[in-house]
């Protein structure tokens, strides 16, 4: 989905996760609560309780990757990235393409054969991964609207909601 | 002319036609089950790992196709323990190019597996070889679409296709016509976009490139990390290679797929077949004859698989 109709971010928390300093205290640091509504089209933007999963991760690498300058956690990663190398920014969305299918990512892609990080999740695909990944392991909650409920966009490409079909009335067709 | 070449070429009676000759993909072609595909042609890798069951595929695909509204909304998870006939899971349908169904593997940390299926687009493709009024076309981008314009519902394809994908409508009794996948190929991959049900996908269960690139991509992640997959990418060579390939961390045999299927297209086993039905639109008696010649073939061949095994 392009997201034609994608929200501006939640700017304000997104603003206060720019401008964090990598070197800041980061256990203690980072925003209280970001809302991730980059990509809000059939979903309502995520409210995300940032302090609450610092406390729950034990180390910022475990969503932020290398950026903070932690040594990954994904031993993969620490092949080339090791601790004190923090990056530029440590907003998700700096790495992870919002517009991972976008003609222009694509052709990024397609004309560097070599980039490295070419399985690299878009947004949409970082998010759930992690999120969804970490929720399902220790017994989170993992329905899609758990975390972010349906808009009508949402209801009428499901079919559900008031948009769902009619009770079927002899058994299924076949 | 292209698709006259591409069947002549398929029954390996030619080293090619010009049109692909031209191209040079058919350089090397010695007849069926030598065709290595379009040199760009793209693909998915559909990483099974990452499936939540979420059927947002299911619903993107409904969109894009335009198909009508499903029997169940596509948030319903109910649609998971529904059985068909056989203790079948549910297939693919004239209403829905691609379903998701869950295998619970015992043992397997994590829950069940979701699989998500829809044709595989072959590289040699037994809906189009087996076609009799050549309604179907493997294009350069990799998607196998048909014409349903030409297509006269003798569901031949349905038999000879070894994923039993093809569906029909008979929406109108006289005029059944097959309907299946076509990898978007209209509205996206002629474009160069990646077909909607791989957009949608929130966990980006799948990945778009070339298939020449998604099988490095593929054998890459196997081996980075180690103990995760089974080794094995399926449809890099089952029937002669697929565009669609799957990743997966538990057999695949536990999670639908037919492993007895061979390396060979199911060409080669219809091809004499082919070799005797003259041109298009045969008498009928022949017609049937070479269905059921070529039901017992896929059976026949998938018999000899399983005692190899
Ligand atoms: S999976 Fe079946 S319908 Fe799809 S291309 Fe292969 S033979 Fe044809
Ligand atoms: S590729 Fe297109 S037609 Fe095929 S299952 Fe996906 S959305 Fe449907
Ligand atoms: S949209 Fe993705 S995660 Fe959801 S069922 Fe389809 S393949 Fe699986």
């Amino acid at each position: 989905m392009g997201g034609r109709t994608r929200k501006v971010l939640g700017v304000t928390a997104m603003a206060a996760l720019l401008s964090l300093a990598p070197h800041a205290g980061l256990a203690a640091g980072g925003p209280t609560t970001v809302e991730l509504g980059t990509l809000s089209r059939l979903f309502a933007p995520v409210p995300f309780d940032h302090a609450k999963h610092t406390g729950l991760a034990g180390s910022c690498a475990e969503c932020h990757h290398h950026t903070l300058g932690e040594a990954p956690v994904d031993p993969n990663c620490a092949r080339c990235h090791r601790a004190n190398q923090p990056a530029k920014s440590v907003a998700c969305r700096e790495c992870h393409p919002a517009e991972r299918f976008g003609a222009e990512y694509l052709a990024r892609l397609a004309a560097n054969p070599q980039l490295y990080h070419t399985g690299k999740p878009g947004l949409k695909g970082a998010y759930h991964q992690k999120c969804l990944g970490c929720h399902r392991a220790m017994g989170g909650p993992s329905g899609c609207e758990d975390c972010h409920p349906m808009t009508e966009k949402g209801e009428a490409f499901y079919h559900t909601g008031k948009y769902a079909p009619a009770p079927h009335k002899g058994g299924h067709e076949e | 002319m292209k698709k006259i070449d591409r069947r002549i070429f398929l029954k390996g009676g030619l080293a090619g036609g010009a049109a692909l000759a031209a191209t040079g993909t058919a350089a090397t072609a010695k007849g069926a089950g030598t065709f290595n595909g379009y040199p760009n042609s793209m693909g998915v890798l559909v990483d099974l790992t990452k499936c939540v069951g979420c059927r947002t595929c299911e619903a993107a695909c409904n969109k894009e196709q335009g198909l009508p509204a499903p029997d169940k909304p596509f948030n319903d998870t109910s649609v998971f323990d529904e059985v068909r006939e056989g203790g079948q899971k549910r297939r693919t349908t004239e209403k829905a190019y691609t379903v998701v169904n869950r295998y619970d593997v015992e043992g397997r940390e994590g829950g069940p597996v979701y699989r998500k299926f829809q044709c595989n687009h072959c590289q040699e493709p037994a809906c189009l070889t087996s076609c009799f009024v050549n309604a179907y076309k493997k294009t350069p981008e990799g998607a196998v679409i048909y014409n349903p314009k030409v297509c006269v519902g003798c569901r031949t394809c349905m038999v000879a296709c070894p994923f039993y994908v093809p569906a029909y409508a008979y929406s109108s009794a006289t005029n059944p016509v097959v309907k299946k996948c076509i990898m978007c190929y209209d509205t996206r991959l002629k474009f160069g976009r990646p077909p909607a049900c791989v957009e949608a996908c929130p966990q980006e269960v799948m990945t778009f490139g070339k298939r020449t690139d998604l099988i490095k991509l593929g054998h890459e992640r196997i081996k980075a990390n180690p103990g995760k997959y089974v080794d094995h990418l399926y449809g890099e060579t089952e029937v002669g290679g697929t565009s669609w390939m799957y990743l997966s961390d538990v057999p695949f045999e536990k999670v639908g797929f037919d492993t007895t299927l061979g390396n060979q297209p199911i060409i080669s086993y219809v091809k004499d077949f082919l070799g005797m039905v003259p041109v298009v639109l045969t008498v009928w008696p022949a017609l049937f004859t070479g269905f059921h010649l070529l039901a017992n073939r896929k059976e026949a061949k998938k018999k000899e698989e399983e005692n190899k095994g």
